[in-house]
């Protein structure tokens, strides 16, 4: 009985302040990214200045100025948009082959995907210097955006292809006794039926998109460059420029910051419980 | 005769339509600093004289050098200037990657201070022009040292520092004697660790380019700068280099500090005084040397305007530029590259690190000796050098933190060094 009123004690009280402790534990690299953003370089070492501080928009006003952050913030959303978009129009032919007429190959066909994730990007940095550079590609939104879809086509076709699996294979069988073509098959029963699937994939793959900063940083220079170079840029091994830095971060994540906060509903329960449950 | 005015207009037009294009804008590679920063600002002077845009690309040290590097090593084109150092520019001048850089007599190369005029060139071409240069030197806290009733003073005796870093050393105050760079890497704790090797009379390689880790002047130089940095630097200096020691130094948490002399435009203490690097007895490379340089990549379209924009952001009228600008002022120009900087008085009053840095660089001694029989104070003018330098930097900061003993590090250290440069066909 005291187990019980112990446990149920834990329930009340215990567990909320426990998540409430791991979030903010979470969060506050993110908060404190966010202060030190409206410091000067100089308070921004101070630990005298940790909480309390004037604040300016200095940094900020600097950043849009002198560093033309809006040309590296279309870059991200043109990038990480049609990356996105073009990694479900591969990815969910690709995970409805595998979901609904699999063949002896197909196991191993996802493992082979999942296998290209483990090659080190540093490996492949040379030729694909030396191969984008003479096609022309190099520092090219077409470049990026091709190269985000690939990074992420092996992520966006396992999670696709588990939730596909969840949906019984006789709706899709009823829909072919009904004369519907497979394309009708992908946008008339399996789209509708996977949405929330589908949503919280795309959801993923656009963080992943927006993030990536390996291939973003070193096959651009100028032209499609994203906000992942320009924080780049703002590391300096020689001087403590951290309100700046702050500044450029804040500023990088906090368009995904607020669309994660907006949709996580959709994202945890897309993640959890799969599409049709 | 028509024919040839003709001809002679069409040509004229065609010229200036080309340097027209060519100047039409320049994509600029540097590295992320204050100078470097700056520069971005003064220069939008330079395009409203001149029409040519400037495209910046700011990137982290490391990520400038991969990239610069494979841009260049790939026939180039992406970028019309880029920021190298002082280790890349005889390299890559040499391997023709880089153009070399002649300018007009009004640029005044012979101001240009000789040891940076040395390291940036190859068979006696400059292949890349100081934008800033630095050496390494010693900045302590005075009123520790008084109080402490110790002095340092320009190229003591390594015992001596020892001596002073042991009175200032107070941990319960949160005071820590010498603040040293132990963090990895080849430019980072291997430049204060060289310079140490150094002024004991050792060196990177002997006269056949063999891995020298295994001498004796090693072996006591690095035992030195553990014993110092172990005694009496704070917790966890294996993961210090610049930036942290910098933040401690301007916290009042160091007595002592031996790094680069850019480092004292940044400091914010009061009371900083100044020396020339320590020695074991050998004076020669006790002090390291350096300069991020521009240069103009082998390929570049846009060549002479490049070569222009250089002439015009290394030249004294561009330290008159920042020094005027009422963004910057005199404490903002760019040292360690023109002896006439240090002549200007309102520059002079503005930096009281100016004489001290401007004797560390000019003691400075790049060039090959019997001593040691490549260029380079802190690093060796070769391509295989960075990662020779980086595998005996993990050594290194191994030995530091007591991992393992120094005699372990070193010879492990030498076996590294000595497979890398067996590769590369030494």
């Amino acid at each position: 009985m005291a187990i019980v009123a112990q446990s149920s004690k834990f329930s009340t009280f215990g567990r909320p302040v426990l998540a409430w402790a791991v979030g903010l534990l979470f969060f506050f690299p993110i908060f404190w990214l966010f202060l030190t953003s409206f410091k000067t370089d100089a308070d921004a070492v101070k630990p005298e200045y940790l909480l309390f501080f004037t604040p300016t928009l200095e940094n900020y006003l600097n950043m849009t100025q002198n560093y033309d952050y809006w040309r590296f913030a279309t870059n991200s959303v043109v990038t990480s948009v049609f990356a996105t978009v073009f990694t479900l129009v591969v990815g969910i032919p690709a995970a409805y082959a595998m979901a609904f007429n699999p063949s002896r190959g197909t196991k191993d066909i996802l493992m082979w995907m999942l296998s290209t994730k483990m090659l080190p990007a540093a490996a492949v940095l040379y030729p694909m210097t030396f191969l984008t550079k003479g096609l022309g590609l190099f520092d090219t939104h077409f470049l990026i955006i091709l190269v985000l879809s690939l990074i992420n086509l092996p992520i966006v076709v396992w999670m696709l292809f588990t939730y596909f699996k969840e949906i019984p294979k006789d709706i899709i069988e009823a829909g072919k006794m009904d004369g519907v073509n497979t394309w009708g098959e992908i946008k008339e029963i399996l789209i509708p039926l996977a949405w929330g699937g589908i949503a919280s994939t795309a959801l993923l793959c656009f963080i992943f998109c927006w993030n990536e900063a390996y291939w973003t940083v070193r096959l651009t220079t100028t032209d499609a460059a994203t906000l992942s170079k320009l924080i780049e840029g703002n590391r300096a091994p020689e001087g403590l420029f951290f309100g700046r830095l702050s500044a450029v971060s804040t500023a990088a994540i906090g368009p995904i910051v607020v669309l994660g906060w907006f949709c996580q509903k959709q994202l945890v329960q897309g993640l959890t419980f799969g599409a049709v449950k | 005769m028509y024919f040839k005015k003709v001809l002679c207009t069409v040509s004229a037009v065609a010229m200036t339509a080309g340097v027209a294009q060519a100047a039409d804008s320049l994509t600029i590679a540097i590295v992320n600093n204050g100078h470097m920063i700056n520069m971005q600002t003064v220069a939008e002077a330079y395009t409203a004289e001149t029409g040519v845009e400037l495209k910046w690309v700011s990137l982290e040290e490391g990520v400038l050098r991969e990239q610069v590097t494979s841009d260049t090593a790939t026939g180039g084109g992406q970028y019309d200037i880029i920021n190298i150092g002082m280790q890349e520019a005889p390299i890559w001048g040499a391997a023709g990657w880089i153009e070399p850089l002649n300018f007009g007599a009004s640029y005044d190369v012979a101001d240009i201070l000789p040891a940076m005029r040395a390291g940036l060139s190859y068979e006696g071409q400059l292949y890349a022009a100081p934008f800033y240069g630095e050496s390494s030197m010693v900045m302590y806290r005075k009123d520790l040292a008084d109080a402490a009733g110790v002095t340092i003073n320009d190229h003591d005796s390594w015992s001596r520092v020892k001596e002073a870093a042991s009175a200032m050393h107070n941990p319960d105050a949160g005071v820590y004697g010498a603040c040293l760079r132990g963090k990895p890497g080849w430019g980072d704790n291997m430049a204060f660790i060289t310079t140490v090797v150094n002024s004991f009379g050792g060196a990177w390689f002997d006269a056949d380019m063999r891995p020298a880790l295994d001498t004796q002047m090693w072996a006591d130089a690095v035992n030195f700068y553990v014993d110092l940095l172990g005694n009496y630097g704070p917790p966890g200096s294996e993961g210090n280099s610049f930036n942290e020691i910098l933040a401690l130094y301007n916290e009042g948490k160091c007595g002592l500090w031996i790094d680069a002399t850019i480092a004292a435009s940044f400091l914010s203490v009061d009371g900083v005084a100044y020396a020339q690097s320590p020695n074991a007895g050998n004076a020669v490379g006790a002090n390291w040397l350096w300069a991020w340089a521009m240069a103009v990549p082998a390929g570049s379209p846009n060549a002479e305007a490049a070569m222009a924009f250089i002439e015009w952001a290394t030249s004294k009228d561009y330290v008159q530029a920042v020094g005027n600008h009422p963004d910057f002022g005199w404490g903002s120009v760019p040292t360690g590259q023109r002896a006439s900087t240090y002549a200007i008085p309102e520059f002079q009053a503005a930096a009281g690190f100016a004489a001290a840095e401007m004797a560390a660089i000019d003691s400075a001694a790049p060039a090959a000796t019997a001593l040691k029989p490549y260029i380079g104070v802190q690093f060796a003018a070769i391509p295989e050098f960075p990662e020779v330098g980086s595998a005996v930097a993990q050594e290194m900061a191994a030995a530091l933190s007591g991992a393992k003993s120094v005699e372990d590090a070193l010879a492990d250290a030498q076996a590294a060094a000595v497979s890398i440069m067996e590769e590369a066909g030494y």
